[in-house]
Formats: structure tokens, C-alpha cells, sequence
């Protein structure tokens, strides 16, 4: 498309979308168009509370329609593409949608609206300063979070990365406070460093030997490369994407604990770490293909890293008697098995990682919003603290419970389907190891994230008086989330049809 | 090209009109001249009408002319910038205002000139010019200090001078020409001589001076940092931007590529130096608590990027250093300038100094920003397209050790940078401290260049485009 076009497309888009029935083009830059102009609403009513957020839960909900509004198109098959700018011949900036991209848009998407609603009642409810601010980059982060799923090509891809990267590190050091400070330089140091030594050196690396950085499917790389070069270009590849916390480049993420709870659940579920795995699933299925992967064998070792990561991670969860804490690493436990299902690079393990991305994040969201509104109520941080406090707040534990189920992959949940899919993916590729590996670490699962609902429940306790539920902002969105958790297990196909294109 | 009359004028102001108006108009004619190169090839303006070998000749290619354009466009926006600093912050009196606007305006010609000349002696004669005026704009600092500053470096300058000197004169007197092409031509047939050797040895020496060439870049610190904001802007933006045109024009044109990198090993030298000085000066600059010291820093790490170009001796490796002189002229410019108008508010560069100034100066605090990424080498700014070209080069050598080093000194830029980033933006300021925006006569200028910094990221015709071509050029490589 030339780039008059695209211009004349980027004037007609607010009369395409008021007016006429949108195209998808339209649609695909209207989606990065609304977050990014709701700052500036945002930023305007700085002293209008209830406006500021009205803006950010308005254009949360008009995102969420645009985004499905490209659903239809690309089920049917369609990969809408819009280019934005040619920087060197060769080098565009470029928007796609295709399903992996769709299923990360979708998940971003649909947890803004639920994330801002909580926010209202978690950020008053705790008095919180600078909350101007803390919308704005949020929409910010939002903005590049839904860049990255709709990245054509990996420049596009790592040019929202990194935007999404300084937009969220204001809300991680959101207290201000030297601690805050001192893990959001750990957060910034390690994701900067990261994409900037590995991830740009592999994009100008594969750039220079394929001839083209665009989203393929089958990937670009093959025939281009060859012997262990591909192992260390994969290499690069996933330690640069350190959001995808490979150990052993995690630290940042439960470094970044000390942000407000919204901002956490943003970190865990919504953005952050989602883009990290989405990145690495991208980049395995459309710049190396399975196929190639399968028969050079590169991605042997990652395999064995991401189950280390996965059992790893889980036995320090158990450790940890901070909520956040242990769910960071739970987190990091999860995000081992969308790379597990990359590496082992066959359609069952991509597809089971890629819904673990939408499965894990509806899950987590859950578990972070409970812990953050038993923090709004009690201002307890230690799991040892919390005996018997789900009597006292039912819903909140409830919805505990549920998230806790889905994560670790028990039906009715969501999760248990992803966890199905990856382990028909070891089955298929015949590496057992790797099936005993996510069976012990549900098993793990259940020893670190069961004990806490049943604490809540059945341990008795006398410090429970005068402590009710938290605000209703906080409850509806985590009894919203957990009711998706059991709904994502019975609308799984439907991601499944979505998926399985690009498996193939 | 232009003529430094501005001295006449005996109102300040009315000095600083006309020179801006000049700066401008070259500004225009650069443009229009580039516009003619690209359309028609050389073109050759013999001086006085002597004809070429025996006058001097001026000969605009397409390497010249997009230098021209750089030196003019940077001169013209500083100069747009210069006024309100030149009387609030120099505070030089009513009747010296126009010695200032003076040497400026010299100092400018004096860089076309040796841009635009082609001829060897007549580069010489301009570089003094240049390198004259620009120890008087140093020096006038009200800063103590500019003083050792501009006389550290010229005495680095003179030995620089003479250096260049007497290889011209031993070129002289192994070929009897001055003329460059003419060079070129003859310089072959006595290339196996020892005198030649030396003379190519003096010229490497002494443009290194002049460009701060590491381990040569010990006066560009302090004068940097001790001059006042707007002749650090222009020198940083221009004056080691010229010098590498010279290294590139006398090593590809006259000696020629198979002398300069295949009789003399000049790569072996040039890479060690290039590396270890971007690696070194990153490495310094993290350590500077004065912003413009640390830039300073910066600027010699840069210049390394720039050699490193050179000495990868292909298309694509030029293609960087030719479009990273403009970038980082653009970057550097952005930054000294938003430096300015920092110190303009608070009288002071120490970092410490500028807590909570995001807040107080979103404006210039804004550019500063622009100004870092691309200074970083983020996507979408400028200073992404010389980065790319050059890890490109680094590839297609198979330097593995070198890309990797590059991104690891941009890492280092992220750390200095950030810095400044962290306390003006996430530390409150301090009690009772009142900070104003900038004024916009300086913010106007400033924001010129952060919002070209964008411009060329995205729309690389002229920086990369342009300088391909004359990498291609002086390459000897068919387009």
C-alpha cells in the first residue's frame, strides 16, 4: 500500500468508523489510535477525577469493540495490514492481524476495561498520590501493548517492546519510596538491556541473513541459516525478550512486586509478561517456522531451560509467605510453559502455548485482584496473616479458589484445556521428560496456591472482626474475571479455530 | 560564501539579524545547491578564473554538498538560538555583542570552506579560520575555566594545524600540485615513497587532532564543557563533523581507498582506536555529574561510531559514518541546546541541579528526551538509522565482537542518559526552588532540531539516502 493511502486511511478513519461499517484496516489503526489519544483526555482532566476515569473506562470499551470488530476478518482468514512508515528501504513499520496477534489484542483488550474499573476502586481505596499519572502511562502501555500484537514485522514489534518497556516503569516505581526506586531501576536495567544486547543484535542479525524482517508464515529463516547458528540466533531471541522472565533474566519481575496491585496484574496479566511469551511465539512460529525447528533440532536446550524455569520457579513460590511474591513466581513458573510449548515446535505445543497466553492471563488477573483487594481491606501482605479471612470476605476467596483451579489446570477452568493441548504437544514430539515436567509442576501448583484459599476458609481465627469485603469496584471486576475463567473452558474451541491456522 | 560583516552593525541586535539572516540564506543556497549536485553532478567554480590545476577551484560533489547542508541548517538554528543567550547569560556588553556574532559567522565560513574547496592548501587556509575563531568563541565563556579550556586546545589545534601543514606541503613537493583531483592523479605514480608514507602518517595525526580522535580527544572536555551552550551546540554539531569530512575526502579521494586501507594498514589502526574510544568515553560519561562534561563525553564516543565507519571501508560502513554526521549532529545540537535553555533558568548544568526540572521545563526537559533516544539509537529517531547501517557493516564483515560492542556502548548511552532522565523527572525539586519554562525564543530553535531528530528517523531520503550515494562516491562504486 502507498503511502498516500495510508495517509488518506489514517484522515477517513474516525468518519470510517462513525459513519460507514469499518474496514479493518480502519479497525487495526483506530485500536492503537484510542488508547493513545484517550492520555491526552486523561492528561486534561487532571482535576476531574470521575471525568479521568470515565475517559480511560470509555476508551477501554471502545477498544474492546474494535478489537473484535477484527475477529470475523481474521477467522475467515483475512490478514488485514496497514503500513505506516518506510524508515530505510526495506525496514516499514507495519500493523497485521493474524490469530496469535488476535488472541494477545483480545486478552489486552478485554482486561483493560475489567484492570481500569479496578484500579478506580483499588487507587481511592488506598489513597494513592500521582494517579494522573498512573492512568496515562497505563493508557500508554496499553497503546504498545496492542502494538506489539499487531506487529507486521519484528521492527514493529520491538519499537513498541521497548515503548512498552519506559511506559511502564513510572508505574512500577509509582511509591516513589528508595525501595520502589531501586527495583524499578533492576526492572528498567534488565528489560533495556536485554532487548537492546540480545533481541536487536538477533532482529539486524536475522534482517541481514533473511533479507526481510516480516512476519512469515513458515519463517523466514529457513535455508538461510544453518549448524549452531540458528541454536545462538534462538538464543538471542528468547534472553532478549526478557519479558518472557527465561531464568535466568526474572529478577525484574518480582522486583516489580512493590507497585500498586493494578499495576502488578498489568505486569502479570494484561501487557507485560504477556508480550514477552507473545514475542517468543511469534518469533518461533513466523521467523524460525516449527518445521524448521523441528528438524534442525535448535530448540532442544530452550526446552530444558523453560522446564528448569518452570520447576524452578514453582518450588521458590512455595517459599515465599508475601501473596505477591508468590504469585511473581508463579508467574514465572507459567510463562516456562508457553516457551516449553514453543520449544518443542510442533502444532500442539504452539497452539497449547499460545492459549496458555489468554488462559493464564484471565487466571492471574483473578489471583492479583484478590490479593490486592484483601490488601485494600486488611493491608495484609503475608499469606501467614490472612487465617480465616475467607469467611469474612466470601467472594473474593471464591474467586481465589476458581483462579487458583484455572492455573493450575483442573477443569471447568480455562487452563485446563492449555495444559491439555501442551501436553499432547510432548506426547507428539515424544519427549516424556517434558510431560513429567508439567506434571509435577501442577502438582507444585496445587502445593503453593491451594494452601492459601484453604487458610482463608478453614483455619480458624480471631482477627477476622470488623474486616468486610473491599469496594465494590474491586470485587465485580475479580468476580468478572473468575467467572471468565470458567467460561474460557467452555468457549476453548473457539480459540482453538482461531489458532489452529497458524499451527499448520 | 558569506561575508562576516555583521561587526559593522553596532546595535547587538542588529548584528544578530543579519547574521541570522545569513545563516539562513547559505542554509537556502546549500539546499538549492545539493538540489543541482543530486540533479547534474559535480560541479567545478573556478576561483578568479584561473583555470583548474594553478587556481584554486571549488568543487561541489555530492559528499560536499550534503555537508554544506548540515553545517549551514546547524548554524542557521543555533544562531536562531544564539541572541537571548549571548545577552542574559554571557552578558557581553552592548558594544561586543557584534565581535561574538563575528566569529561566528567566521568560523562558519571558514567550515564551508573547507567543505566546499578543492583544493589541499586552500582546506588548510580555511581550517585556521575556522579553528582561529572557534578559540575566541570558547574562550568567551564567563566561566573562568573556558579560558585554560581554549587554550588547551589551541595548542592541540596548532599542532593539529602544522601536522596537516607540512603533509600538504611534502604532497607539494612529491607532485607539484595542490589541486585535488590533480592530487589524486599524480599521487599514484610516487605512492611507493617514503615521503608520501609520512606525509599520509602527518595528515592522519593531525586530523585526528582536530576530530578528537581518541586517544587525541583531550581537548574537547573542557572546552565543551566550559564554553557557553551555544557555541557548544554549533562547534559539537559542526566543527568535528568537518574534520571527518576532511579525513574522508583526503583518504578516499586523493590517496584514494587501495592506498589509504591496503598500503597502509589505516583500518588495522583506525578499528582499535574507534572501539576503544566509544567504549572508554561511554564508559566516562556515566561518571560525569556535569551534563555537558558528560555530552562532551558522549560526542567523543560518537565520533568514534563515526571512525568505525571508515575503517570498515564498504558502502554500508560509510554509508553510517556519512549519515551519523548528520544524525548526531542533529542528536548532539538537540541536546546542547536543551542544555542551554536549562542553564539559561538555573544558571548551571550540575546534574543534582536539575531535580523536578521535568516538571517546571516540560518543553526543553521534552527535547532533552528526543534529543537522548536518538542519541541512543531508539527507532523512529535518527540516530536508529546510522546504528542500523553500522551494525549492518559490522555484519557483513563478520565483526561479530564489534556489533555486539556497538550495542553495548548504546547501552551505556541508555545508563547516561536515564540518569539525567531519573532526577529531573522522578525527583522533586527542591524546596522553595521557582523554575520557568524556557523562553521561546530559545524553545523555538531547540525544538527545530528535537523535532528533526524525529523527522530524519522517519522520512531517510536525505540522511541515508543521500549518503549512500556518496559513500558509493567515494568508493569508486557505480550507483
Amino acid at each position: 500500500m502507498c503511502r498516500g493511502q495510508v495517509n488518506r486511511l489514517k484522515l477517513n478513519t474516525l468518519n470510517d468508523a462513525l459513519l460507514t461499517p469499518m474496514t479493518a484496516e480502519s479497525a487495526l489503526l483506530l485500536a492503537l489510535f484510542i488508547p493513545l489519544a484517550s492520555t491526552l483526555f486523561i492528561a486534561a482532566n487532571y482535576d476531574r477525577p470521575n471525568w479521568r476515569e470515565g475517559a480511560t473506562l470509555l476508551a477501554s470499551l471502545l477498544l474492546l469493540g474494535t478489537v473484535a470488530s477484527l475477529l470475523p476478518e481474521v477467522m475467515a482468514g483475512g490478514r488485514p495490514t496497514v503500513d505506516l512508515f518506510e524508515l530505510v528501504p526495506g525496514l516499514t513499520l507495519r500493523l497485521t492481524a493474524e490469530p496469535l496477534g488476535m488472541v494477545f489484542a483480545g486478552v489486552a483488550a478485554l482486561l483493560w476495561p475489567l484492570n481500569s474499573l479496578y484500579s478506580i476502586g483499588y487507587m481511592r481505596g488506598n489513597q494513592e498520590r500521582h494517579q494522573t499519572r498512573f492512568y496515562v502511562c497505563f493508557a500508554i502501555a496499553i497503546t504498545s501493548a496492542i502494538g506489539i500484537a499487531f506487529a507486521g514485522n519484528l521492527l514493529t514489534l520491538f519499537i513498541f517492546y521497548e515503548a512498552l518497556t519506559l511506559s511502564t516503569y513510572p508505574l512500577v516505581t509509582h511509591k516513589g519510596t528508595p525501595e520502589s526506586m531501586q527495583a524499578g531501576r533492576l526492572y528498567l536495567g534488565i528489560l533495556l538491556g536485554t532487548s537492546i544486547g540480545f533481541l536487536l543484535l538477533a532482529i539486524i542479525w536475522t534482517g541481514w541473513m533473511a533479507g526481510t524482517l516480516e512476519f512469515t508464515p513458515g519463517g523466514i529463516l529457513a535455508g538461510k541459516v544453518e549448524g549452531p547458528a540458528v541454536a545462538i540466533l534462538l538464543a538471542l531471541f528468547m534472553f532478549g525478550i526478557g519479558k518472557a522472565a527465561l531464568m535466568p533474566f526474572h529478577r525484574w519481575l518480582p522486583a516489580a512486586m512493590v507497585a500498586p496491585t493494578p499495576v502488578s496484574a498489568l505486569l502479570h496479566a494484561v501487557a507485560v509478561v504477556k508480550a514477552g511469551v507473545f514475542a517468543v511465539m511469534k518469533v518461533v512460529v513466523y521467523v524460525f517456522g516449527i518445521d524448521f525447528l523441528h528438524e534442525t533440532g535448535a530448540s532442544q536446550w530452550l526446552m530444558w531451560v523453560a522446564a528448569l524455569t518452570i520447576l524452578l520457579a514453582s518450588c521458590v513460590a512455595m517459599t515465599k509467605d508475601n501473596l505477591k511474591a508468590r504469585l511473581a513466581y508463579s508467574t514465572i513458573s507459567q510463562l516456562g510453559y508457553v516457551v516449553l510449548g514453543a520449544a518443542l515446535a510442533t502444532s500442539m505445543g504452539v497452539i497449547g502455548g499460545s492459549m496458555q497466553i489468554a488462559m493464564h492471563a484471565m487466571g492471574k488477573i483473578t489471583l492479583f485482584f484478590c490479593a490486592g483487594a484483601i490488601y485494600t481491606a486488611t493491608h495484609k501482605t503475608e499469606i501467614s496473616q490472612m487465617d480465616g479471612l475467607g469467611r469474612v470476605m466470601p467472594f473474593t476467596y471464591a474467586a481465589f479458589l476458581i483462579g487458583s483451579l484455572s492455573i493450575i489446570g483442573l477443569p471447568p477452568m480455562g487452563g485446563s484445556w492449555s495444559k491439555w493441548y501442551l501436553l499432547a504437544g510432548t506426547a507428539d514430539a515424544g519427549q516424556w521428560a517434558m510431560m513429567a515436567v508439567l506434571l509435577i509442576s501442577s502438582l507444585l501448583n496445587v502445593a503453593y496456591l491451594l494452601p492459601i484459599a484453604a487458610r482463608g476458609f478453614f483455619t480458624p481465627t480471631t482477627q477476622a472482626a470488623g474486616i468486610r469485603e473491599a469496594p465494590l469496584a474491586c470485587v465485580v471486576p475479580l468476580c468478572l474475571t473468575a467467572f471468565g475463567c470458567v467460561l474460557l473452558f467452555f468457549y476453548a474451541d473457539a480459540l482453538y479455530t482461531l489458532l489452529a491456522p497458524i499451527a499448520r | 560564501m558569506s561575508a562576516p560583516l555583521s561587526f559593522l552593525f553596532r546595535p547587538g541586535r542588529a548584528a544578530w539579524l543579519f547574521a541570522t539572516a545569513t545563516c539562513w540564506l547559505t542554509l537556502l543556497m546549500a539546499i538549492l545547491l545539493l538540489r543541482q549536485v543530486l540533479a547534474e553532478g559535480p560541479i567545478s567554480y573556478p576561483m578568479g578564473s584561473w583555470p583548474v590545476p594553478w587556481g584554486i577551484e571549488y568543487r561541489v560533489d555530492i559528499l560536499n554538498a550534503y555537508m554544506l547542508v548540515l553545517v549551514a541548517a546547524i548554524s542557521a538554528v543555533v544562531m536562531s538560538f544564539a541572541q537571548l543567550i549571548v545577552e542574559r547569560r554571557i552578558r557581553l556588553p552592548e558594544h561586543k555583542q557584534p565581535w561574538f556574532y563575528t566569529a561566528y559567522l567566521l568560523c562558519m565560513t571558514g567550515l564551508l570552506g573547507i567543505t566546499i574547496t578543492g583544493d589541499a592548501f586552500n582546506v588548510f587556509v580555511f581550517l585556521e579560520i575556522s579553528s582561529l575563531s572557534s578559540y575566541v568563541l570558547i574562550s568567551i565563556g564567563r566561566d573562568r575555566r573556558a579560558l585554560t579550556a581554549a587554550y588547551q586546545y589551541l595548542i592541540m589545534g596548532t599542532i593539529g594545524a602544522t601536522f596537516i601543514l607540512i603533509s600538504i606541503g611534502l604532497m607539494y613537493v612529491m607532485t607539484g600540485t595542490l589541486n585535488m583531483a590533480d592530487l589524486a592523479a599524480r599521487l599514484p605514480a610516487v605512492a611507493h615513497t617514503r615521503t608520501i608514507h609520512a606525509a599520509f602518517a602527518f595528515l592522519t595525526v593531525g586530523v585526528g587532532l582536530k576530530l578528537a580522535l581518541f586517544p587525541l580527544h583531550l581537548w574537547l572536555p573542557n572546552a565543551y564543557a566550559y564554553a557557553p551552550s551555544v557555541v557548544t551546540a554549533f562547534l559539537a554539531a559542526t566543527a568535528t563533523k568537518v574534520a571527518i569530512y576532511v579525513l574522508l575526502r583526503f583518504f578516499f579521494t586523493i590517496f584514494g581507498p587501495q592506498f589509504s586501507f591496503e598500503t597502509m594498514p589505516l583500518d588495522l589502526i583506525l578499528l582499535p582506536l574507534a572501539l576503544i574510544g566509544v567504549f572508554s568515553a561511554s564508559l566516562v560519561a556515566i561518571f560525569q555529574d556535569n551534563i555537558k562534561r558528560m555530552l562532551a563525553y558522549s560526542s567523543v564516543a560518537q565520533i568514534g561510531y563515526m571512525i568505525l565507519g571508515i575503517s570498515f571501508v564498504s558502502v554500508t560502513g560509510l554509508t553510517a559514518s556519512i549519515s551519523h554526521l548528520f544524525n548526531h549532529a542533529l542528536m548532539k545540537g538537540t541536546l546542547f541546546m536543551a542544555l542551554g535553555c536549562v542553564s539559561f533558568r538555573i544558571g548551571s548544568t550540575q546534574l543534582e541541579r536539575m531535580a523536578g526540572l521535568g516538571q517546571s521545563m516540560p518543553w526543553t526537559m521534552g527535547a532533552f528526551v528526543i534529543g537522548g533516544l536518538s542519541l541512543i539509537g531508539v527507532p523512529l529517531t535518527a540516530g536508529f538509522i546510522s546504528k542500523w547501517y553500522l551494525i549492518l557493516g559490522a555484519l557483513e564483515k563478520g565483526w561479530w565482537p564489534v556489533a555486539v560492542l556497538i550495542l553495548l556502548t548504546s547501552l551505556m548511552a541508555v545508563i547516561y542518559i536515564w540518569r539525567v532522565v531519573e532526577v529531573a523527572y522522578f525527583k522533586p525539586a527542591p524546596e522553595g526552588q521557582i523554575v520557568r519554562e524556557a523562553p521561546l525564543a530559545l524553545l523555538i530553535p531547540t525544538w527545530t532540531l528535537a523535532l528533526a531528530n524525529l523527522y530524519f528517523g522517519l522520512e531517510t531520503s536525505f540522511n541515508a539516502g543521500v549518503a549512500r550515494q556518496a559513500a558509493e562516491m567515494l568508493l569508486g562504486v557505480a550507483p
